[in-house]
């Protein structure tokens, strides 16, 4: 790989593009206050910055989705029209969002050509579209089958189908928003390839991330944004990752520091679990893993190769169709979710809004969602609100809830303090095994911080902790001891040290054959 | 059973299938292109009426018959425009909507056919379309070609066209559209409003060619048969040609099936024929039917 400074784009490059001033608000929060940036031709600029610093709300007025409350946008030396992804398509301006824009129902062809013809031409030329596809394609090296429907990719080749669709539309200017948030180190490898490809032909590339190391891997200059202010722009060579880490957050930044600590009694035995998926692979295939007392096991893989069914398995959302479940030496291949609540089962879902909390419910409610048959909580059918609301208080004080009171509606908490809340209801019971799934995704580093800390420290009291995450720095950060999940398959437990980071990404990527060395190593 | 066969090879038979299909042909491509761009037309029973009403009264009045069937298809696309404003840039209910414009649309198709004929106890009528000179099974009205030609229009607009791509990404992920500089908003009030007027023709074809007068209650839930024949078809409009030939058939069946075996089963069983098949055929069919992914979902720019 290059080092960034042999790339470094000379100043004399056209500029591009040219941010000038931009403001906007959301109601009370000030999203972006007063970004310029410039762009040249050839350049890669990293945006970075932490959740919630406004980096893709700056995207988004860049592409078109929000109009600045004020500010200007010059493409190219012309002004762009704000509020319209269509005219910033016009201009040379192509985006990759993170929640990539696909239709699964359509073929990759059409999903890429789809209005760029004009729309009332009675006939549509597919072959031509399709020779304009494969040559840009073979061109960059971004291998896609036209005919395939999008719903059959993998979720490298859907970013990569998505970034053929602005090259497609002739983008000069390509938007990356979080770009490797769902690749495997060796994807993300591969995707910087391909933007040194696109820049070495006079493309100009933005790309948003709140990961250090990629920051260093693929820039040329990198902004820096904390809480809707450009802090800082450097060029990346000249500067380093602790620099930048203090700028992200305006504070200096520690790492948890786990204790050691000597595994246990094991709380969690699952020996040749499988469950099936109704058709086809099943969802978990002859799953063996052990939880014990005083452990973090972290579970990494690529999202969609069996993490949600194996929190739903522990859970008690869905049941084992063959082997053995155990919580405690209990056997739980029937139990209900209430009877692993009741169990001591502490569950941080993957998806707060859906399945952790009630939004438009109050946050005293949220917080008994659980027990609300206990007799602290009802009594002869009847809730006791009294007694809720003041339980309420005590463990919104406790975990540093920031809300108005225990009446407060849940959904209009900040996505930090919904966990916080999470954390409350099932932290507060001293639960012997905690499933943490996806425990801080979408939080800003205070809000990450405080989960760690919270998580480790019950691992210190001796709860065993299932950490299920798809963010490998974060397991990284807080396992014991390391398995991987592809297709629904888990590896034997890797102790933390004796793995690297590559390894782990081929693991990820479904290359198993070096498992043996691996566990011969350990 | 040989009964059965005779019906079966008698061209009076194919003859009646093919006029029974066609309102349902027409409301099904309606409703599809309607489902395909992601909004549910619920509306179809009212605008059927309203086409029905609209169409015949217009003959009624002195026009001649082509004009009233555009007269139809205009005051349908007016109603699904009503249908699409409430449930496109105002994001309401589809479901509450739909059945809404029902009422409406069939509440004031009574209203207005009273309001001008406040007498009329036998409805009075009009000269209808007539079955073209040819032989057999091919003697339909000059509207079941006109069905048939459009099941190949709309197939060919959808799958062959950038407005039919348009539609369907529309149908399947509008924030995608967005992305690639469509508009939403424009390209859903459009397939609503044309969707509509397939509706309001198939509605005018009871009163302009099928029957020759309108009666109350004539539409008689043929509305709500195309909705489901659009889950049977897939989403799909050839699929919706053999849905609606199929539903046709077990009609036609059964009709003559009351005169044949009348003496031993009342009647009602036989009526109940097609629409106990129809479930059947849903149920075989449709398990796998991958249905637009945006189906039912308002979109609002700038939302999350």
């Amino acid at each position: 790989m290059p080092t960034p400074a042999s790339r470094a784009v000379s100043g004399g490059a056209e500029v591009v593009l040219r941010l000038d001033g931009i403001t906007k608000r959301f109601g009370p929060l000030l999203a972006n206050d007063g970004i310029s940036l410039t762009l040249r031709a050839g350049e890669v600029l990293a945006l970075l910055g932490e959740n919630g610093a406004g980096k893709t709300t700056l995207m988004n007025i860049l592409f078109g989705h929000y109009v600045a409350d004020s500010g200007t946008i010059e493409a190219f030396g012309r002004p762009l029209p704000p509020g319209s992804p269509k005219a910033a398509l016009r201009a040379g301006i192509g985006m990759v969002h993170q929640h990539f824009t696909l239709a699964d129902n359509l073929s990759v062809l059409d999903n890429v050509a789809v209005g760029t013809e004009r729309l009332w031409r009675p006939w549509s030329d597919r072959a031509a579209a399709k020779r304009k596809l494969l040559a840009l394609a073979q061109r960059f090296g971004l291998g896609v089958r036209p005919d395939a429907p999008v719903g059959d990719l993998s979720v490298g080749e859907r970013q990569r189908v998505e970034i053929l669709k602005a090259l497609y539309r002739d983008a000069r200017i390509l938007i990356l928003d979080e770009p490797t948030a769902v690749l495997t180190p060796q994807e993300s490898a591969g995707l910087f390839d391909t933007l040194r490809k696109l820049t070495a032909d006079g493309l100009a590339v933005v790309f948003i991330s709140h990961k250090m190391n990629e920051v260093f891997a693929a820039s040329d200059t990198v902004a820096v944004l904390r809480a809707g202010k450009l802090v800082a722009t450097h060029a990346t060579a000249s500067t380093d990752q602790h620099r930048l880490a203090e700028l992200m957050v305006g504070r200096a930044v520690k790492p948890p520091a786990p204790a050691a600590l000597v595994p246990g009694a094991p709380v969690l035995e699952l020996a040749s679990v499988t469950v099936a998926s109704g058709h086809g692979r099943p969802l978990l295939d002859t799953v063996d893993l052990t939880v014990r007392r005083h452990q973090v096991i972290g579970i990494a893989g690529v999202s969609g190769n069996g993490q949600t069914a194996l929190a739903e398995l522990v859970s008690g959302l869905i049941h084992p169709a063959g082997g053995h479940a155990a919580l405690k030496g209990e056997r739980i291949d029937r139990a209900d979710p209430a009877g692993m609540v009741r169990r001591g089962v502490a569950r941080i879902p993957e998806d707060r809004h859906s399945a952790g909390l009630v939004g438009a419910m109050a946050v005293w409610e949220n917080l008994i969602a659980e027990r609300y048959r206990d007799r602290d909580f009802s009594r002869l059918g009847v809730l006791r609100r009294g007694a809720a609301r003041a339980y309420a208080r005590e463990v919104i004080s406790a975990f540093d809830v920031r809300c108005p009171g225990p009446d407060a509606r849940t959904q209009l908490l900040s996505g930090g303090n919904m966990q916080k809340l999470i954390l409350g209801r099932t932290l507060a019971h001293g639960p012997d095994l905690i499933l943490a799934s996806q425990p801080t995704r979408g939080l800003d580093v205070g809000a990450v911080s405080y989960v760690h800390g919270r998580l480790l420290e019950a691992r210190a009291r001796g709860a065993g902790v299932l950490l299920i995450s798809e963010d490998l720095d974060e397991i990284l950060a807080l396992a014991d001891s390391i398995a991987v999940i592809h297709h629904g398959r888990l590896t034997p437990l890797l102790p933390h040290g004796r793995v690297s980071v590559g390894q782990l990404g081929l693991l990820m990527a479904g290359h198993w054959d070096i498992l043996p060395e691996i566990v011969d190593a350990a | 059973m040989t009964e059965i066969l005779d019906i079966l090879v008698s061209a009076a038979f194919w003859t009646a299938v093919l006029r029974i299909a066609t309102p349902y042909v027409l409301g099904t491509l309606g409703e599809l292109l309607c489902e395909r761009a992601g909004v549910l037309n619920l509306g179809i029973e009212g605008i059927m009426t309203l086409g029905a009403m609209a169409g015949w009264m217009a003959v009624y009045q002195g026009a001649d018959l082509w004009t009233g069937v555009v007269f139809a298809a205009g005051c349908g696309a007016l109603l699904g425009l009503l249908h699409a404003l409430l449930t496109v840039p105002l994001g309401l209910s589809q479901h509450v909507t739909g059945i809404g414009v029902t009422l409406l649309g069939t509440s004031l198709s009574y209203y207005v056919y009273r309001l001008v004929l406040p007498q009329a106890s036998t409805p009075p009528t009009v000269t209808p379309f007539q079955p073209l000179d040819l032989p057999g099974a091919l003697a339909q009205t000059p509207l079941t070609y006109l069905a048939l030609a459009l099941v190949v229009l709309v197939a060919y607009v959808l799958y062959r066209t950038p407005v039919g791509l348009a539609v369907r990404l529309v149908g399947e992920n509008p924030a995608a559209a967005e992305a690639q500089g469509l508009n939403v908003t424009a390209l859903r009030i459009g397939a609503v409003m044309a969707g509509s007027a397939l509706m309001a023709l198939a509605g005018a074809f009871l009163t302009l060619s099928a029957f020759n007068a309108f009666f109350f209650n004539m539409v008689n839930g043929r509305g709500w048969i195309c909705v489901a024949l659009v889950v049977f078809a897939s989403w799909r409009p050839g699929k919706a040609l053999l849905g609606a030939l199929l539903f046709a058939v077990f009609d036609a069946l059964q009709l003559r099936l009351q005169q044949v075996a009348g003496g031993v089963l009342p009647y009602q069983v036989f009526l109940m024929m097609p629409y106990l098949l129809s479930i059947l055929a849903l149920v075989l069919v449709a398990r796998r039917a991958s249905y637009p992914r945006a189906l039912m979902v308002p979109y609002r720019k700038g939302e999350r």
